[in-house]
């Protein structure tokens, strides 16, 4: 067990409706998430004095401050790497609060990622930005390999020819995540649930990835309240506690195009995995499920691995028979996931992480005692296990 | 229109060497190490001496995608893009010229070639051998 382990909690969760066009400003939409997520905590805006978000999002922590009248703010940060960052925020409000720098810290992240800045379409402004990112992508946009889905598939097409994993051991992932959205009235995908025959028909993307590997492009917004376990205890809602918190960045780090180190995949999950089972002195067979950061699916069989639920190449077995979904041996992403629920640049998923463990979600699972949740994967990520 | 590389003095020489018809490889000038993508300081030894090889430009598939949604500026779609594993021992992903969605394959050996932008930049591009 850390230092860190369960002094901080999830108090308070809140978000917008996640829609194709939201028809108002990304900051607007962080703003009434933060609202919602408060009030949810039965706290008042006044008592947030600490403030954390993505260095992506485009509403800066004062110009959310500003919004909700608060007149001090005593701690804001902002995690970088993209999706990566969304435990990651977690953890900067978990060690604000639990070494007493603030009291009430919020993570928020809003954006219209549908209607207005779709990160699925190559990004002109990723491959020309002045730092070291926009040099790195110097080596692969000019080569035309410029979107998300492109990256991942080069790592996805390795992956298969390595350990003999197949489009269908991926589309198994797609499955599980829309047969939960369909149960989950907050979901886009709610009703819409697919079959792998669906999956297999969907048109290429980038071989091999098909359309229904990809996550969708979402407007909303999610916000998190997180304060001490002590002061959690006097609160509205029952505290998903933070038993663990981490970052990693593997050798050789990159963003999305980790491709020049011997064996490429995602070891910097593993980064992350080592560390919340240290800090949390728990273990993979100890989760009842799981909240996988799923922006296409290949990466969610490499972080089985990578996370210890599974051998190296062995994920493909480990998804076949409903073992991710509801009712087996590790029930993925609850909510439907960024395929079926929404793309919040997987701050989503971990409200729904705070749901299972009060026993509120939709797709309730049995004893959800902990919950494991990640962030990005392609990137420098973050992860956490919330506990009751 | 193309999107152009950010280049800065850690990796001119590697644009300056595709506008004279050259893979140019950053190696290490106190150790030997070779490396890409090429940075300021040596990952084996720490030194900041650095030069660079012209690779002989042939290498052999680690992986592959076909890019067929959605539109890339400059790019006549799909495109076949590899993960390239150059004989010297370093690694780079290129676009695939003349090679059709159905026969690109893992191991299959590449030469690079190089295809003139404008006055300004000059892209490697892959052929088959």
């Amino acid at each position: 067990m850390s230092g860190l382990s369960g002094k901080a909690a999830i108090v308070g969760i809140g978000a917008t409706e996640f829609s194709k066009e939201s028809g108002r400003s990304e900051l607007q939409l962080s703003v009434e998430a933060v609202r919602a997520a408060v009030a949810d905590a039965g706290l008042a805006t006044s008592d947030i004095d600490g403030l954390t978000t993505f260095t992506m999002d485009t509403s800066s922590e004062i110009a959310v401050a500003r919004e909700l009248g608060l007149p001090e703010l005593r701690f804001f940060s902002r995690i970088n790497y993209g999706g990566g960052a969304a435990c990651a925020t977690v953890q900067q409000a978990a060690m604000a609060v639990a070494t007493g720098v603030a009291d009430v810290v919020v993570c928020y992240r809003g954006f219209n990622e549908r209607s207005e800045s779709r990160f699925g379409q190559v990004s002109i402004a990723a491959a020309t930005q002045v730092n070291t990112n926009g040099l790195d992508n110097a080596w692969t946009y000019p080569m035309g390999l410029g979107t998300p889905a492109a990256t991942v598939a080069m790592q996805a097409r390795r992956y298969m020819h390595e350990y003999g994993a197949t489009s269908e051991d991926f589309g198994r992932v797609a499955v599980a995540d829309r047969r939960h959205a369909a149960t989950n009235p907050n979901a886009f995908f709610h009703g819409k649930p697919i079959t792998l025959e669906d999956h297999q028909a969907s048109r290429m993307i980038v071989d091999p990835l098909h359309l229904l590997d990809c996550c969708q492009e979402s407007d909303g917004a999610v916000a998190l309240v997180v304060t001490s376990a002590e002061r959690a205890r006097d609160l509205a809602q029952p505290p998903a506690h933070v038993v663990a918190a981490a970052q990693g960045s593997g050798r050789d780090q990159f963003v999305m195009t980790s491709y020049y180190r011997d064996d490429i995949g995602i070891p910097e999950m593993g980064v992350v995995g080592r560390e919340l089972w240290r800090q949390s002195g728990l273990t993979p067979d100890e989760m009842p499920m799981a909240v996988l950061y799923d922006h296409f699916t290949p990466y969610v069989l490499m972080q089985l691995e990578e996370l210890g639920f599974c051998g190296r190449g062995e994920a493909p077995d480990f998804v076949k028979d409903g073992a991710i979904e509801i009712g087996g041996r590790l029930p993925l992403n609850t909510h439907g996931g960024q395929l079926g629920e929404a793309y919040i640049h997987g701050m989503n998923g971990i409200a729904e992480g705070v749901r299972q463990v009060r026993g509120t979600s939709v797709n309730q699972v049995d004893d959800a005692h902990h919950v494991l949740v990640t962030a990005g994967t392609g990137v420098p990520t973050s992860g956490l296990v919330l506990s009751r | 229109m193309a999107i152009r590389p950010m280049i800065n003095r850690d990796s001119r020489f590697f644009w300056e060497g595709t506008q004279v018809g050259e893979l140019r490889i950053q190696t290490c000038n106190a150790c030997g190490a070779k490396r890409f993508p090429p940075g300021p300081a040596c990952q084996e030894c720490d030194a900041y001496d650095r030069g660079h090889q012209v690779a002989v430009g042939t290498g052999t598939v680690f992986s592959y995608v076909v890019h067929r949604h959605p539109p890339v500026p400059g790019k006549e779609l799909p495109i076949v893009i590899a993960l390239i594993d150059l004989d010297e021992g370093v690694r780079m992903v290129g676009e695939v010229a003349d090679v059709a969605d159905d026969e690109i394959e893992i191991g299959m050996r590449l030469r690079v070639d190089f295809t003139k932008v404008d006055d300004e930049l000059t892209l490697p591009v892959w052929r088959r051998v």
